[in-house]
């Protein structure tokens, strides 16, 4: 791990509820390489998507530390970090609700350009605005349609136009293709392939599909109840999985193959529980088939057991 | 009332159109379906939006939008029943008893304000299936035992459960009164990975347990590939490929866009870089191409797919509808063979 770009230290965002303080991101310590993509994967209410929003500042952090080319951004001021943004971008999930229906899609792509006042004439920006579109696949003649006008592949399309309006270095994406057909997410899989070889962009991809993110990624941290359990190389991660959990989510895939579907390995009980004031030691441990009384104790820190595999388990399986 | 043929048919639709009109354009969304179950088998129903596989299920339970959508020609024969022609009495009769539907989305599907325990009591009562209260109750308890719940949440409403428990109920009320088929609509779609396996698991048993067949609708192959013993691929309203689930997953020989769809799903077990999805978009159902449906899009199109709309052809069971396939397979005389002989 040598100079990361983007790096979070112990990074904490609790919600408060009428109910208590929600959980969603709670300590968590990842990197992402230069021009490497992290893959970060769980299931609903996990706190994937929160922990993308507060690494951009989206939602504020709070405690912990972002460190973006070993800067820490959280302390950053309004004028220094509309700066910043320039260089950090994001790509929602929903192609339709993230696109303001008011605007055409020259006028959206254009928009981030315009409030950075990156541009020197009106044509030059007009300009941009073509080169994007034909960058991410989208033919001239829908410059001056609405996004209700356009289906949903070539609605992502604009977000991801948009989000490369500004030449970020950093893009989270999340679920950017889960809203998708299957013939489409892999059209669009493809061109964010292509388009990080050619500009050497760095993503954190967010989503729950597992197929999709070993595709994408080279590096997979697992996240459950706003904590990173399993952190590795993607290819030792499907591998080699050391924690109980990422070892059900993966035994949960439904893979498309008839043969192998028959042996599959028995199924993970129970549901997520609630990230409201949980309680201490490993969030798993409820549904956990190999607890024991030293998992509920105190809280489980993760640790390096291979080089770059890090894992949060204190059962034995794990620590092999 | 006519009867089905084949001794084990339960579900025979012949040359099925339906069509939706809008304001501005007359939407055809099935165009010359043929189907055909068994009693007790699992039949995926694969294809992108738009293929149509949803409004083949709505016409199956007669649900489609009053005025907007339309059967326009073909049959439907539900274990010996006229489905098109029933009167609707004898549909609501029908439906939750014979058939019954699973929706995608179980937020949606349950009424809000009524407990659980009365909601898949209701289903019982209307279909009379039990004299007193006290009966009703105990089918009630039995049936959130068998989806997994404990009877004690029966009193519950539907806010105060999971997605994945919400469907499970979903599920209970389309079972209660022991359906012969059940069309499930996504049924795991909106549920995360872990859960959704926990739900196909219980679907399964269930199928097992009351011998029911199920026409599973999903986009996903992997769900597919798990569940089913028999996969039919939808593209343009129509039925481009079908046979038992081996073949459609081992078969050397497939129609252009199977072989698209399964090009556009990342392999877990092999490092490819990228992958190869079909190009372009699905045709507007309201404007599609003539001869092949599929041309527009198909790598291997020839000159005869932009003119003649292909035919099924039938190998072993294994039907496909392209003009490729004509020369080594078996012509089907007449579009309404459809090749479900198995």
């Amino acid at each position: 791990m040598t100079n990361p770009l983007v790096q979070t230290i112990d990074l904490k965002k609790y919600f408060e509820t009428p109910r208590g303080l929600l959980y969603a991101v709670d300590g968590v310590n990842l990197s992402i390489e230069r021009g490497k993509t992290l893959g970060v994967v769980g299931e609903s209410g996990c706190g994937k998507s929160t922990l993308g929003r507060v690494i951009l500042r989206l939602l504020d952090a709070t405690s912990g530390a972002v460190l973006y080319d070993g800067e820490d951004i959280l302390r950053y001021n309004g004028e220094k970090m509309l700066q910043m943004r320039k260089k950090m971008q994001i790509i929602f999930q929903d192609p339709y609700a993230s696109l303001n229906p008011r605007m055409t899609v020259s006028e959206i792509i254009a928009e981030p350009i315009k409030v950075c006042g990156a541009f020197e004439s009106k044509d030059a920006l007009e300009d941009k605005v073509c080169d994007l579109m034909e960058t991410v696949g989208l033919a001239d003649r829908f410059v001056n349609t609405y996004p209700h006008e356009l289906d949903g592949g070539r609605r992502q399309r604009i977000g991801i136009a948009r989000a490369l309006a500004l030449d970020p270095e950093f893009i989270v994406c999340d679920e950017p293709v889960s809203a998708l057909d299957v013939s489409i997410q892999a059209q669009i899989l493809n061109l964010m392939m292509d388009l990080q070889e050619e500009r050497g962009l760095t993503y954190m991809f967010v989503t729950h599909n597992l197929s999709v993110v070993k595709h994408i990624s080279n590096e997979i941290a697992v996240m459950y109840l706003g904590q990173c359990v399993e952190k590795a190389e993607s290819e030792e991660l499907f591998e080699n999985p050391l924690h109980p959990y990422t070892k059900a989510l993966l035994a949960a895939i439904p893979i498309p193959d008839p043969d192998i579907a028959k042996r599959r390995q028995a199924i993970i009980r129970g549901e997520v529980s609630s990230p409201i004031n949980p309680a201490p030691g490993c969030r798993f441990a409820a549904r956990c088939p190999c607890v024991t009384s030293a998992c509920t104790a105190a809280n489980v820190e993760l640790k390096e057991i291979a080089p770059g595999h890090f894992v949060a388990c204190l059962s034995s399986v794990a620590q092999q | 009332m006519k009867t089905t043929d084949s001794k084990n048919g339960l579900l025979k639709i012949e040359n099925l159109q339906v069509e939706y009109i809008t304001d501005d354009a007359r939407v055809f969304a099935v165009n010359g379906l043929n189907l055909e179950i068994e009693k007790g088998e699992t039949l995926g129903l694969v294809g992108e939006t738009g293929a149509g596989k949803t409004t083949t299920a709505l016409s199956v339970m007669r649900l489609l939008p009053p005025k907007v959508g339309r059967v326009i020609g073909g049959s439907i024969l539900l274990d010996g029943i006229d489905i098109i022609h029933a009167g609707e009495a004898d549909m609501r009769a029908l439906r939750g008893s014979l058939v019954s539907m699973i929706f995608q989305d179980p937020m949606t599907s349950l009424n809000p304000v009524l407990t659980i325990g009365d909601q898949i009591a209701e289903v019982l009562i209307f279909h009379d299936r039990y004299n007193n209260r006290t009966d009703v109750n105990r089918r009630v308890d039995e049936i959130l035992r068998l989806v997994g719940l404990s009877p004690e949440r029966k009193n519950e409403y539907p806010h105060q459960f999971s997605g994945g428990m919400k469907q499970r109920v979903v599920i209970a009320i389309a079972l209660a009164c022991e359906p012969k088929l059940l069309l499930a609509d996504e049924p795991t779609t909106a549920l995360d990975v872990t859960i959704q396996a926990q739900v196909l698991e219980m679907m399964k048993e269930l199928q097992e347990k009351l011998h029911t067949a199920v026409i599973l609708i999903t986009h996903d192959l992997g769900v597919v590939a798990q569940t089913c013993n028999r996969v039919a691929i939808m593209y343009a309203g129509e039925i481009i490929e079908t046979g038992t689930v081996d073949r459609i997953f081992h078969a050397k020989r497939h129609h252009p866009y199977t072989e698209g769809l399964f090009g556009s799903i990342p392999d877990l077990t092999k490092k490819t870089r990228r992958l190869n999805p079909i190009d372009g978009l699905m045709p507007d159902p309201s404007n599609l191409p003539a001869g092949c449906k599929f041309h527009t899009r198909c790598p291997k199109c020839i000159d005869i797919c932009r003119t003649i709309h292909p035919r099924s052809s039938v190998r072993d069971g294994h039907s496909i509808r392209c003009h490729l396939e004509g020369e080594g397979g078996v012509p089907v005389a007449g579009e309404t063979a459809g090749g479900e002989q198995t």
